[in-house]
């Protein structure tokens, strides 16, 4: 579902993603880590189709990148902003986004979407008067209304509360269960090992570790991610 | 199947208006500086040495100008504050068709503040704008389609940076001129009676940069939002 080889970007004489590798199929959620700058979220923008890599080639959902309409059909991209109006209610964000992408539909689609995000009873609230957590679910069904194959989450629990934090982990957890391929950046170790079924870390634009399924340790991971952005292990 | 150019340019101009239409922020703050204008070019107006039909199509244009930045300005502000403007580039729809919605919308934006200042510059200077209302919507949106045209494009590229509200007048201005000066000599000779075949060559000018900025612009404007 996502293959990149040797995937980069550099911004004029800086490289912001160098020499990224990867390879996950449907139904896998890679957790992406590093400190800020690390180069997380372009290697994110690269996926999303939203920026154009200037080194190596990759694939998402079977087109190559950086795509084009039929790339970001298939694609569901949240981040730490809401990307939402907060004039118009959680309803025409998601209704908007639907007519976006050509759902069959709009108007039913998007009652489903907020449905299962468990908002119906505030569909029609003006954005910006929902809490961060409520904004954040907003943010999902806006993403996913039109069914993506792929999943792209950059940094979604920033701001959070524990419960908002836990709520957002079962509907992503959720979204995952369903055969989506996900990609979460994440500073939350526990959260996104709780999610993936792959882990990765980022420093200086490269991928420096990268484990799958059994081979990753929850319990050690703080450890060893600590190791690879401190000492550069 | 995501929407053509044109169904999705009108969804997202359905959109801003809609936005606008509830916060009224933008709107309220163009018609005010409007409406100030034409009180303080009224009271700096001296009738014995320049007469009303001489003035009033300036300050008409002076005033749609730079009453139309305030609504451009917030175009793309609007994307920026929680980074919206990621949805509507994520979506599978043509880049052309952001440009074009947002056009729209400023188009009707523009237009709206034009529908409180003609009668204002009319009741303020006693020039017979309404008289001639047919011949003047048709400058005034022939001349407003060049600027937003323009300014359209160039708020989308002034957002991302600091100066955003600094930029989007230095940038924008020198290119509203070619479609300004044929605007106002349209509407003086219009007011001032002069024969059809003297406007009509002002038009054919104001078209002819019409054509040229909106199809330039839209063509421009996928590069403008590359990072």
């Amino acid at each position: 579902m996502i293959t990149t080889r040797d995937l980069g970007r550099r911004f004029g004489a800086r490289i912001a993603v160098r020499d990224v590798t990867l390879s996950l199929d449907a139904g896998d959620c890679l957790a992406l880590f590093g400190p800020n700058g690390a180069g997380k979220s372009t290697l994110l923008r690269m996926l999303a189709g939203l920026l154009r890599p200037t080194d190596g080639i990759g694939t998402v959902a079977g087109v190559a990148l950086p795509g084009g309409a039929e790339l970001r059909a298939a694609i569901g991209y949240i981040s730490h902003a809401s990307m939402l109006y907060g004039a118009l209610s959680a309803r025409e964000n998601v209704e908007l986004a639907a007519k976006l992408f050509g759902v069959g539909d709009p108007r039913a689609q998007s009652r489903l979407a907020l449905e299962r995000m468990a908002l119906s009873t505030r569909a029609d609230t003006p954005v910006r008067l929902l809490s961060r957590g409520m904004q954040q679910r907003v943010s999902i069904a806006r993403a996913t209304v039109h069914d993506p194959r792929v999943v792209l989450l950059d940094e979604p629990f920033t701001g959070l509360d524990d419960s908002g934090s836990a709520a957002l982990a079962s509907h992503l957890a959720a979204l995952r269960d369903s055969g989506r391929t996900m990609v979460l950046v994440t500073h939350q170790i526990a959260e996104g090992l709780a999610l993936a079924t792959h882990a990765a870390i980022m420093r200086d634009g490269a991928v420096v570790r990268l484990e799958a399924g059994e081979t990753i340790d929850p319990s050690t991971y703080l450890m060893v991610y600590r190791e690879h952005v401190t000492h550069g292990a | 199947m995501a929407p053509n150019v044109l169904s999705a340019a009108l969804l997202i101009a359905r959109k801003d208006l809609a936005i606008e239409y509830r916060t009224r922020t933008a709107f309220f703050s163009a018609a005010v500086f409007a409406l100030l204008g034409i009180v303080i070019f009224y009271f700096a107006w001296d009738p014995t040495a320049v007469s009303a039909m001489d003035l009033a199509p300036g300050v008409l244009w002076a005033i749609f100008t730079f009453s139309g930045l305030l609504g451009l300005q917030r175009s793309f502000g609007i994307e920026q504050a929680d980074r919206a403007i990621d949805a509507l580039l994520g979506a599978p729809i043509a880049r052309e068709s952001i440009y074009l919605g947002k056009a729209i919308a400023n188009l009707v934006f523009v237009a709206a503040v034009q529908v409180i200042a003609i009668p204002a510059v009319e009741l303020f200077y006693g020039v017979p704008l309404l008289e001639h209302a047919g011949m003047l919507a048709f400058i005034a949106l022939l001349a407003a389609i060049g600027l937003v045209a323009v300014g359209t494009l160039f708020s989308a590229m002034a957002v991302n940076t600091k100066l955003a509200e600094m930029l989007l007048p230095v940038l924008s201005l020198p290119f509203f001129v070619p479609i300004v000066i044929p605007a106002a000599q349209a509407t003086a000779r219009l007011l001032s009676g002069r024969p059809e075949s003297e406007i009509v060559g002002w038009l054919k000018l104001l078209i002819a940069f019409d054509i040229v900025f909106v199809a330039a612009c839209t063509l421009a404007f996928p590069f403008t939002i590359e990072e």
